[in-house]
């Protein structure tokens, strides 16, 4: 088997079933088979989807650097499963809020939405998701040529809002959004740091002297 | 006996058939040793045993219990916040298994005829235990329906005699960062503090309970001995007490400290004013299950009756 067809048949179907654990573990601890979801199962169930999510967008934004330090360009063919998976988790996320926590009750999502400026910004971070799971296939990536990099350039705004929306939602102790911002910071900067460095080898390269 | 009516959810909607009938056992387990009160000396006094979930002797039953179901003793011992031992929910009955709670004093000073450091002992024994089934509604938007059993403050502010300049009664938690792995970060300022004016301490629905479930406090609930305000938000209601001031000016309390405009003194539950991040109009009853509506949330948390009067003329708006 070549490379390619050994990432598409083997390792890809191994990576989806990986990413589909925490969802697979609240069915089974909703059923106490595998543990329990405690005393207010509706906040861990949503808490739970919530964190995945989160952690999604922030391994799918590991992909590049890791492509980057590794020199391993098949990194690269995971990425677009792995921002799905941060989607999906996402939309559990909202959909255990309205159909469990507000109970598809019209009055109470409006006044969330509107009036609770931490929902106000995890919405737009879903919206926002939405733009990119649904313009994520080849051929919308075709037809939309360079808006699409613009649209997709939006996983660091939701990588922002999420954790924002994470830590204003948190009464007090605010040490594991504080993490989360960490590790995103981290990823951004790593960013900043490659972009100036590319920049400066194009224009090193550019230079007269070297062209000597 | 007054009849109560029943209060705003019907019990069969949230219980199962199992617990509702241990908690009619429970319920008559409760009279028995409310006749016995009767019978045996109530000199006796109130007796907190050092063993933990050892059975509480001579405890009365109280007009002031609802008649809603009761949660299960594992929902209200496994989801806590009781930041002195960490601020997850499940923190507090993983680290607080340890700790042990006596000897324990209390130290009662200020503006009153009697003061002094006692043992919990003494400090509980002029009084007869009774349960108290309460509401609980946490600031968060959940709510429990919690048998405490415990001593009437009123009674025990009375014991002390506060002159005419005890305002306010102060309370502090234990501080032991040793003990109470959570306060070896400082999320909130410790000791936590809360504190009541005098008329809310002497209302008949503010108890120091002793006890859960007929059993001597769990540590993770503020054993050995915490405060119960049922009227009010339960961050008020300070767990591990080991101080009591009659003071002239209204306390700090830890919350007010933190975040002065998201907790206030009074702390009343109140449907109308929101915590500035959410709604506090409805709440969900831990224990309805996953696909239950969350309730409204009443006015002093159903208790209106007996605490409205303590706040006539106040704005509650801005008194939150």
């Amino acid at each position: 088997m070549n490379p390619i067809s050994q990432i598409r048949f083997i390792w890809k179907p191994l990576v989806f079933a990986l990413c589909l654990i925490p969802v697979t573990l609240v069915f089974t601890d909703a059923f106490e088979i595998t543990g329990r979801l405690g005393a207010n199962p509706i906040e861990e169930i949503q808490d739970r989807f919530g964190y995945w999510g989160l952690r999604f967008v922030l391994i799918t934004l590991s992909v590049t650097p890791l492509r980057h330090i590794t020199g391993r360009n098949w990194v690269t063919r995971f990425r677009r499963m792995l921002g799905l998976f941060a989607f999906f988790y996402i939309l559990m996320h909202f959909l255990t809020w309205l159909i469990l926590d507000q109970s598809l009750l019209p009055s109470a999502i409006k006044e969330d939405i509107f009036e609770r400026p931490f929902i106000t910004i995890g919405f737009t971070a879903f919206l926002i998701l939405i733009a990119m799971a649904s313009t994520s296939t080849n051929a919308m990536r075709r037809r939309l040529g360079r808006r699409w990099q613009k649209i997709h350039y939006g996983v660091y705004v939701v990588g922002f809002l999420g954790v924002w929306h994470y830590w204003w939602q948190v009464k007090m102790d605010v040490s594991d959004p504080l993490i989360y911002a960490l590790m995103l910071a981290l990823l951004l900067a790593y960013r900043i740091w490659w972009r100036y460095r590319h920049n400066r080898q194009i224009s090193v390269a550019g230079s007269p002297a070297s062209s000597q | 006996m007054l009849i109560r009516k029943a209060a705003d959810i019907r019990s069969s909607e949230i219980t199962s058939k199992d617990s509702y009938l241990n908690r009619r056992e429970f319920i008559q387990n409760g009279a028995i040793a409310g006749g016995s009160l009767l019978t045996a000396a109530p000199a006796f006094g109130a007796l907190v045993p050092t063993e933990r979930r050892e059975k509480l002797v001579d405890v009365g039953t109280s007009d002031f219990s609802t008649s809603e179901a009761i949660n299960a003793f594992e929902d209200i011992t496994t989801y806590n916040n009781y930041y002195e031992f960490g601020t997850r929910k499940d923190e507090p009955y993983r680290n607080a298994e340890d700790f042990e709670p006596h000897p324990w004093t209390i130290e009662v000073t200020g503006h009153a005829e009697k003061t002094g450091t006692f043992h919990l002992e003494d400090f509980v024994k002029p009084y007869a235990l009774e349960e108290r089934i309460y509401r609980m509604r946490c600031v968060e938007a959940w709510s429990m329906v919690i048998p405490w059993v415990g001593i009437p403050l009123a009674d025990v502010i009375k014991y002390f005699q506060p002159t005419s300049n005890a305002k306010f009664v102060r309370f502090e938690t234990l501080e032991d960062g040793q003990r109470m792995p959570g306060q070896r970060f400082r999320v909130l300022r410790w000791p936590y503090r809360e504190g009541l004016t005098i008329a809310e301490a002497t209302n008949p629905l503010a108890i120091l309970a002793v006890g859960l479930y007929g059993e001597v406090l769990p540590n993770q609930n503020g054993a050995p001995i915490r405060l119960v305000v049922p009227w009010k938000y339960g961050f008020k209601g300070i767990k591990g007490i080991v101080k009591m001031s009659f003071v002239e000016k209204q306390p700090k309390t830890s919350w007010e400290l933190a975040a002065p405009s998201e907790y206030g003194f009074y702390a009343n539950v109140n449907p109308e004013v929101d915590h500035p991040r959410w709604s506090q109009a409805r709440e969900r009853r831990i224990g309805s299950g996953l696909f239950a509506p969350k309730q409204p949330t009443l006015m002093f948390n159903g208790y209106g009756e007996h605490v409205a009067h303590l706040y006539a003329g106040l704005n509650l708006r801005r008194n939150f």
